[in-house]
């Protein structure tokens, strides 16, 4: 577009076309993010119901949302959806990560057919296992035609069990990605090491729980990271799979701030429980997130 | 040892193969289930064989199926998500490959800082944007509109296109665009004849990664569209849910393929650039 003669410097128009071609996704960060972060923040501490008001109303809604029943039924499902879909999704990826490291044919094909419920919506994936898990016609009547007459899986619609038809779900749904992560790490690491080892009379099972998973605890990290991102973020799965019920005994913080600011007029109080749920993100974001930018700088 | 290490690996590819059917076994009956008639799925079990085959649910899913108190089919739905998603794609894309040029080939005072404000917006639950949004559109004329749903798709990607685009750009030697600026090159000159001719895997990458969490999107299409802008996420969710007399899983099944094979059919060709951009994210830059 512009030329120049002298190389050397660069003229008024190089100094600054990169701050303002920047300067448009700059400010869409700066408003549309963290604005809207100070907005809802604002919200939050209004009287706000149906309709945004801006009449303080100090700590209230706070005070409303740890009073109510639901919010802490939503965070304690969290807490077990989060740490068995994070705990079996590790599991199965690791395990898979590991077999198909030992130089098996057609990896790629097995890989792919691994990967794939990645590519699909959590709505499509809630869809398909609602069906699957329904106690009239799906798995319950499967096991009971194979002969197994008493069996019940009545998970779906027993409030005590819902939430963990959102854990295989979401089990099935992620492990395959875990495996691809570990894959890509157990790649990286020096095959010279794991040679050694065998010389020395290790069995496989111990090089691997010793010397290659250990190595892998930066690739351990970050998986833990994005899957405790896709746990506190999860709302398809359960809108899809369970809607939250029965009752709301499926519901998970993300389901309840929807429903208590969108349909329920709660807007105050669906205010305060983002707020809550940001809190979360940050603290578990925020140290990772200095950790690596300074790390990538350093080195 | 010999007998040993042969069992070994028949033990190894059952368990793959075992995982393999665990995996497969969803997509199976989501296929088969939708080709039966409903007679057949009361009277039959879940992962029996179609005994004939029809593809009634299908047509019914498409084109007359109840979302709500509508009975049109996804078809509407499907065409809100194609308008929606290719805007959106395109957009967030070119900026995210501008910006990611910014960050990693023309760093300025506070660019490293920049780069960091908006890598956070990749973090954030959204649910914290969501009011904020809601009243925002309003003001534009935008709510309730497939415009309003791009420019959200849009705002709210950019922070992960710059992120893939930054990360792919740093490895881009210095010395060729030191070279390029030698010879004369401006900005615009550089990024055009140097820079993009030799992203083509990352415009892949990101093109694939926007597509498919756009497409599979279900929290702003259901907060800020309704009637007729939502997209085939909700349409999906509204035909599943619509409490009928009667509960058509075939129809359900039909619907839900419908509504994954866009992005089946791009994994099926590109799964290998959706991969790249999988472990990316997790993969220092």
């Amino acid at each position: 577009m512009t030329s120049y003669n002298g190389p050397a410097q660069y003229g008024f128009a190089e100094r600054w076309l990169p701050r303002l071609v920047l300067a448009p996704s700059f400010l869409l960060t700066l408003v549309f993010v963290y604005g809207f972060i100070l907005w809802n923040g604002y919200l939050s501490f209004t009287t706000s119901r149906l309709l945004p008001n801006y009449e303080w109303a100090g700590l209230a809604q706070y005070t409303t949302l740890f009073a109510n029943e639901r919010w802490w039924v939503a965070v304690k499902n969290l807490f077990i959806f989060g740490s068995l879909f994070i705990g079996g999704a590790m599991a199965v990826g690791i395990f898979l990560a590991v077999l198909l490291d030992q130089k098996v044919r057609q990896e790629g094909a097995l890989r792919t057919l691994y990967l794939y419920p990645m590519a699909l919506s959590f709505i499509v994936t809630g869809t398909a296992w609602k069906w699957m898990l329904n106690p009239g016609l799906g798995l319950e009547k499967l096991v009971q035609d194979w002969g197994f007459t008493n069996f019940t899986f009545d998970w779906l619609v027993n409030p005590d069990m819902s939430i963990y038809t959102v854990v295989i779900a979401g089990i099935w749904q992620s492990s395959g990605f875990v495996m691809a992560l570990f894959l890509a790490g157990l790649r990286g690491i020096d095959d010279s090491i794991i040679k050694a080892a065998q010389i020395d009379g290790a069995s496989l099972p111990r090089i691997y729980w010793k010397i290659v998973l250990p190595a892998l605890r930066p690739v351990f990290f970050s998986t833990l990271m994005i899957l405790a991102h896709i746990a506190i973020k999860s709302f398809d799965l359960v809108m899809a799979l369970t809607g939250g019920g029965p009752g709301f005994s499926s519901d998970v913080p993300a389901t309840f701030m929807y429903s208590t600011a969108f349909t329920r007029g709660q807007m105050g109080v669906g205010a305060a429980s983002a707020m809550m749920m940001l809190m979360t993100v940050a603290a578990i974001v925020v140290p990772y997130l200095y950790s690596e930018l300074r790390g990538s700088r350093n080195g | 040892m010999d007998n040993q290490n042969k069992l070994w690996r028949v033990a190894l590819y059952a368990v793959l193969v075992y995982a393999a059917v665990y995996y497969l076994l969803p997509l199976y009956i989501m296929a088969t289930t939708s080709v039966k008639s409903m007679d057949e799925i009361r009277a039959g079990n879940l992962i029996a064989l179609p005994m004939s085959i029809t593809f009634d649910a299908w047509g019914k899913a498409w084109a007359t199926a109840c979302t709500g108190v509508e009975c049109g089919g996804l078809s509407r739905y499907f065409w809100n998500s194609v308008q929606m998603v290719i805007p959106a794609v395109l957009i967030s894309t070119t900026l995210g490959a501008i910006n990611g040029y910014v960050l990693s080939k023309w760093r300025f005072r506070g660019s490293e800082l920049t780069f960091a404000l908006i890598l956070f917006g990749v973090f954030i639950p959204f649910q914290v944007v969501l009011l904020p949004m809601a009243q925002t559109l309003g003001w534009f004329g935008m709510a309730r509109s497939v415009a309003g749903l791009v420019f959200v798709h849009v705002v709210f990607g950019i922070a992960s296109t710059t992120l893939f685009f930054r990360n792919y750009y740093v490895g881009i030697p210095d010395e060729l665009i030191k070279a390029a600026r030698l010879d004369g090159a401006g900005f615009w000159r550089i990024f055009f004849k140097v820079v993009l001719p030799m992203s083509t895997p990352i415009v892949m990458v990101v093109l694939i990664w926007q597509f498919t969490q756009i497409w599979n999107d279900f929290l702003f299409g259901v907060v800020f569209s309704s009637g007729d802008s939502q997209p085939i996420t909700v349409g999906l969710n509204n035909l599943a849910n619509t409490s009928t007399s009667v509960k058509e899983y075939n129809v359900d099944m039909a619907a839900a393929i419908i509504a994954a094979l866009p992005t089946i059919i791009v994994y099926v060709l590109a799964g290998k650039y959706f991969v790249r951009g999988l472990t990316a994210g997790a993969v220092k830059g």
